[in-house]
């Protein structure tokens, strides 16, 4: 072994080493890669939260590009980012539906009197089963879904103006141009 | 001492409640359905506490998760069915054995493969040290080196 590597190969493996934790440092271990990505979102139908007796269908996703947001009353981090929602809806340039996780309809409805209701429909998943099928693990979540139904993004976590205005708002303006 | 038995009792508390509580929920027809079930809510992760397995957790996400591998299973699927429903919803993640595949090949081979270097390293050092004890000696080499041994000699007289 030459003298030089006797010192060069310890600092290259001490170098990459550190390069993985350092790495490992600033991920999230639970932000999932969601495996739904660029698949349709599976059938479903759920009850609406405001006309009681409709159903809030795959159907209702398909022709142009909306945001599913999976949300529930009892979760504090949907509370975080509500206003942001309504804002994003006030802006009228997404369509937002909602999927509510495991909860009751009374409180569900007088949470948006009190803080506003950005959905343009609103299921209600009594059983969290649609949810399963969706592959969620937490609320909130967003689901980004083209003119055909097909799940294009996902974000797990509260939307803040700057996801919207950097990641959502640019892939729904490229998602419309497609055909 | 009370802090030792306090942390004794949590310890114990938490045994408790693993693993098995679960099962007290469903019926079961036979043993081998209700060891069929423990065994797939072993393997699966709990997706919200992920150190714990769905068999382990309380979480309402593991709950339902639960609820629909029992379904699953007393509609007569197989283990495979229920594990591969739960990996096209949830990714591979929800595995604790991560499955056998290019993606993951580093992580299967990659500790033999460093142990293999190890090894190389390791049987190199030992066959170089081998051969440098195998050195002959020429006769000037003795000479000096009985030289130096007798002037050590002489130094530990005086």
């Amino acid at each position: 072994m030459k003298p030089y590597l006797r010192f060069i190969a310890p600092l290259a493996i001490f170098a990459v080493i550190v390069g993985f934790l350092y790495k490992g440092l600033s991920m999230d271990p639970r932000a999932l890669p969601s495996v739904l990505i660029d698949k349709p979102v599976p059938e479903f139908s759920l009850e609406e939260l405001q006309s009681p007796g409709e159903f809030f269908t795959r159907e209702d996703l398909l022709g142009e590009v909306s945001l599913l947001n999976v949300w529930a009353t009892w979760c504090v981090s949907c509370r975080v980012e509500h206003p942001n929602l309504v804002a994003l809806s006030r802006s009228n340039q997404v369509e937002i539906h909602g999927l509510i996780w495991k909860d009751d309809p009374v409180a569900a409805r007088s949470y948006l009197k009190q803080l506003g209701d950005p959905y343009t429909s609103n299921g209600l998943d009594f059983d969290g089963r649609t949810a399963i099928d969706l592959g969620v693990y937490g609320a909130p979540e967003t689901f980004i879904i083209d003119k055909k139904g097909v799940i294009r993004h996902k974000i797990a976590g509260p939307l803040s103006p700057e996801i919207i205005e950097n990641e959502i708002l640019p892939l729904v303006k490229k998602l419309r141009e497609e055909s | 001492m009370r802090t030792i038995f306090f942390t004794l009792f949590l310890l114990f508390a938490c045994w408790s409640t693993s693993s098995f509580a679960t099962l007290d929920e469903y019926h079961f027809d036979s043993e081998e359905q209700k060891s069929d079930f423990r065994e797939v809510t072993e393997e699966l992760r709990c997706l919200v506490c992920q150190n714990q397995s769905l068999a382990g957790s309380d979480a309402e996400l593991a709950k339902d998760l639960q609820r629909e591998v029992y379904k699953m299973m007393q509609q007569g699927k197989t283990k495979d069915d229920v594990i591969e429903f739960m990996v096209s919803r949830y990714g591979d993640f929800v595995l604790y054995e991560p499955p056998m595949k290019p993606s993951t090949y580093p992580l299967w081979f990659g500790p033999f493969f460093i142990l293999a270097i190890g090894i190389f390293l390791l049987g190199r050092t030992l066959v170089k040290k081998k051969r440098s004890k195998e050195v002959e000696l020429t006769d000037a080499d003795q000479e000096k080196l009985a030289k130096l041994l007798s002037n050590t000699a002489e130094n530990r007289d005086t």
